[in-house]
């Protein structure tokens, strides 16, 4: 299925889920995911605890954030 | 006699020793950012928020939590309430902080906040649970409205964001501090130690920079000043200075 990925179109597994995008764009060796990320789908924000169960549709838009330098 | 070294900050009901906030934007590497930060003596930094690049390694992140810093998540890139209110509860997801720097622009070239959207910002924000530090115009009425909708502070502009043009309009500032409840923070304009020293000494409550130390030529040494300024305008406020006047007055015995 597709998903949107920051912006990007993306191809995934059916069965996919926020943890594995966010593994995906954080921690693509492996490894643990940083602190200081935030997702969201559709815009809705998803809490760390539930990315793994959390399953996505095609078309959904997942947006993985982090702290920058900024302000 | 008011020690100005056990003065702290209190925001929300949290204090803080220093009363100088940072910002991050413009560090030329991580390394000197980290140094002007220790150096700086701060207890809270801001942070923005955005989308991850892939093989990004190395965080501001991880900056703050060696040195123990508190984070501040903004919103700056944000037009409107909604899209503040989201990057809001990001930061907050991100971070593990509801407090959050509000910042709702009106357009790229100014940068100057948009009233209309930041109020409407902040009472959904404040609505949400969050502690919201807004920064808003140098404009008494505004701060005033912001305090109302439950605001944790208020953070009155200087000048635009780093313009480095220093504080534009002190009467503006004395009147927010005057009627204000709330802290009240200089946020954007400062330009170099001066411009610190000098919202301190108008009563306000802290100054919060970020251009003025990371571009600076050397930022390290800048953000020495800034601290050093910040804690000199604010025992010069507790102090009292002496009124300006017009002629001469000996400060020596006259002769008899």
């Amino acid at each position: 299925m597709e998903l949107i990925v920051n912006g990007d179109r993306s191809e995934v597994p059916e069965g996919t889920t926020v943890a594995d995008v966010v593994r995906g764009l954080t921690a693509p060796g492996g490894g643990e995911v940083p602190g200081g990320i935030a997702a969201a789908v559709n815009d809705e924000v998803v809490r760390r605890a539930a990315w793994g169960s959390t399953p996505l549709s095609p078309d959904d838009r997942v947006d993985v954030l982090t702290a920058v330098q900024g302000g | 006699m008011t020690d100005a070294f056990d003065d702290p900050l209190v925001i929300a009901g949290t204090a803080f020793g220093s009363r100088l906030i940072t910002g991050t934007g413009g560090a030329p590497s991580l390394e000197v950012l980290e140094e002007a930060l220790t150096v700086s003596g701060t207890e809270l930094t801001t942070v923005a928020m955005r989308r991850v690049s892939p093989g990004t390694r190395g965080s501001v992140w991880d900056v703050l939590e060696r040195n123990k810093i508190r984070p501040l998540p903004n919103t700056a890139g944000c037009f409107t309430a909604a899209d503040a209110v989201r990057t809001a509860r990001l930061g907050r997801e991100a971070l593990g902080t509801d407090w959050v720097k509000l910042e709702v622009v009106a357009d790229e070239h100014t940068l100057l906040p948009d009233p209309v959207e930041l109020l409407e910002a902040a009472e959904l924000l404040v609505d949400e649970g969050f502690t919201v530090l807004p920064y808003t115009n140098d404009d008494p009425v505004l701060a005033r409205r912001l305090e109302q909708a439950g605001c944790a502070a208020v953070m009155p502009l200087a000048a635009p964001i780093g313009s480095g043009l220093g504080i534009r309009n002190p009467h503006n500032l004395e009147l927010i501090v005057e009627g204000a409840g709330v802290p009240v923070i200089v946020d954007a304009g400062i330009g170099t130690a001066s411009d610190a020293a000098l919202a301190m000494e108008l009563g306000c409550d802290a100054v919060l920079l970020a251009t003025a130390v990371t571009r600076a030529r050397e930022p390290v040494l800048m953000a020495a000043a800034m601290r050093d300024a910040v804690r000199a305008g604010r025992a010069a406020r507790l102090a009292g200075r002496i009124p300006v006047r017009r002629h001469a007055r000996a400060s020596s015995p006259t002769v008899d």
